[in-house]
């Protein structure tokens, strides 16, 4: 459980976020929303440990968070999140081997087979299975993400962090990855946290859905009043890790229609399930 | 078509790439046929001949007076003090480099003086260095470290700092301590970099070895050409000077190559 009690954030004199105050239940998938600039990206460094609050306090299951990164917050950024001069399964064993050897980084031997055994499973889970000799340059940004979550995961982190991690992707390759998201966190004991700007994805993968907003966002006012919370939406119906069929397709999809398109005409979940036929007149 | 929009074929890039040499060569050899001609005992361009009969002479028969051939020893004496300075600032370059890019409290403290320091300029301290050091090889190895280090240092600490910060977290996140994050995602990144940097510092590093070299020395190319330029031997200055040359391009294909061969991600991902 994450519990964040009247956390500032303030740069100098700019004051980014003011007075948040929030519990994330364990295994909750949060999906952070909010326009450019209202901070939701430096609540998640906060959350990270890569930023202090200037004041409240952030607690992990009752411990006030470490000061700065570790392992037991994982993280998925919209770049730059996996090493160049690895291969995907170099990618993905660097968090054992860290763990492992603390003084060569370097796994030998027995230990190393074992690692790799679980690295090419967890490879395999993110559907990257025959790429693992693949440098990531030679990946496209869809499979670079998947590598990016499989590197995060292999160290069973408590929370996972992520920061516009599929904003760069094809509407199709994001569907997909939507898809392994929403398994993966379905199967593993993971609380989610996503910063995103598309309200579809944040609708489509989470069980709970909060906006940033500035309260006074005229130009005078800018600096001196940071974003809180606006809205905190429960998704409904409501979805419970561990509670899902796997392989059920997503409420919301990639296809489904967006809201300013026709709606579709059939399906189980819209709120009008009459269909409209195209010579009906209203 | 747009000139922007023409590309030479494969065949044609090589023939336009040899095009500039020729007309050198074709230059010389005529400006040097009208002044024999003018003056069958002129000095300063010498004919083609002359100069082979020189490279001849210096590099396949023996010095009667040492025994030496005398273009291997001076390239011998020359290339020794040129990688052992070198490998001395490579090795300087990487340990301080990486740990003025890495830890905030050595950049405050180094990163001031480092960049002080490689305003110096080299050749003016090549007095104190003879005054202190001797006119060995120590002041002519120093020379070009003093020259090339810290060039190097700085060039390798921007290139840490240029890694995404992602990154850096990312392997935090991974259990990293400051160790491992250098040994295993800082270190393998700035190698290739760092051999890119000894590429550049290579002219340089000639520059400061020949002057080194020219000033106080019993051997080297640097030596010999400043020792034949009291007969204005330039049948022996130019071979030298164009040994030279092909010793330094040399060197930076084949680091260039070492680079790609080691790295081969670094390969990757780069602009055509």
């Amino acid at each position: 459980m994450i519990e964040v009690k009247k956390v500032w954030k303030e740069y100098g004199d700019q004051i980014v976020l003011e007075r948040i105050s929030l519990t994330i239940a364990p295994r909750a998938f949060v999906a952070l929303v909010g326009p450019s600039g209202c901070g939701k990206t430096t609540f998640l460094k906060l959350l990270l440990g890569e930023e202090r609050a200037t004041q409240g306090t952030i607690t992990l299951d009752g411990k006030p968070l470490s000061p700065e990164p570790g392992p037991d917050r994982g993280v998925v950024f919209q770049r730059y999140s996996v090493f160049p001069h690895l291969t995907v399964l170099g990618n993905v064993l660097l968090g054992k081997e860290f763990t492992a050897k603390k003084f060569t980084a370097r796994l030998t031997g027995a230990a190393r087979r074992a690692a790799i055994e679980e690295s090419r499973a967890l490879i395999a889970e993110v559907g990257l299975a025959g790429s693992e000799d693949k440098y990531p340059a030679q990946l496209s940004g869809g499979m670079q993400q998947r590598l990016a979550l499989a590197q995060a995961l292999i160290m069973r982190p408590r929370v996972l962090l992520l920061d516009e991690p599929f904003g760069a992707l094809d509407p199709g390759i994001r569907a997909d990855i939507h898809v392994l998201m929403r398994r993966l966190w379905n199967e593993t004991d993971l609380t989610v946290v996503m910063v995103t700007h598309d309200m579809r994805e944040a609708f489509t993968l989470a069980t709970r859905v909060i906006a940033f907003e500035r309260p006074r966002s005229a130009p005078a006012d800018r600096e001196r009043y940071g974003a809180n919370l606006g809205s905190d939406i429960q998704v409904w119906p409501r979805r419970v890790a561990g509670g899902f069929d796997p392989d059920a397709p997503l409420e919301l999809s990639a296809d489904s229609p967006d809201r300013d398109d026709p709606i579709a005409t059939k399906g189980t979940r819209r709120d009008d399930p009459a269909p409209i036929s195209p010579g009906a007149s209203s | 078509m747009r000139p922007i929009n023409l590309k030479p074929t494969r065949i044609n890039q090589l023939i336009l790439a040899l095009l500039p040499f020729a007309a050198l060569l074709l230059a010389y050899t005529i400006g040097s046929a009208a002044r024999l001609a003018d003056n069958p005992s002129d000095k300063l361009l010498p004919a083609l001949t002359s100069i082979t009969d020189a490279v001849n002479r210096l590099a396949f028969v023996a010095d009667p007076r040492t025994g030496e051939y005398i273009l291997w020893s001076d390239t011998l004496a020359s290339l020794g003090r040129l990688f052992a300075a070198l490998g001395i600032s490579t090795a300087i370059a990487l340990a301080f480099g990486m740990l003025v890019g890495m830890l905030p409290y050595l950049r405050a403290l180094l990163a001031p003086f480092v960049a002080a320091i490689s305003m110096v300029p080299p050749l003016a301290l090549l007095p104190i260095l003879f005054i202190l050091l001797g006119l060995g090889e120590t002041s002519k190895i120093t020379l070009i470290v003093i020259g090339v280090a810290p060039i190097m240092i700085r060039d390798l600490a921007l290139r840490v700092l240029e890694l995404p910060r992602e990154q850096i977290v990312k392997a935090e996140t991974l259990g990293g301590n400051s160790w491992q994050i250098a040994l295993r995602v800082v270190l393998p990144q700035v190698l290739p970099r760092l051999i890119t940097g000894l590429r550049l510092q290579l002219g340089p590093a000639w520059l400061f070895l020949i002057a080194a070299e020219a000033i106080s020395a019993d051997s080297g190319l640097g030596y010999r050409i400043f020792l034949v330029r009291r007969y204005l031997s330039m049948d022996v200055i130019f071979p030298y000077v164009i040994w030279i040359t092909l010793l330094a391009v040399l060197t930076n294909v084949l680091l260039d190559w070492l680079r790609a061969k080691v790295f081969p991600w670094s390969e990757l991902g780069k602009p055509a």
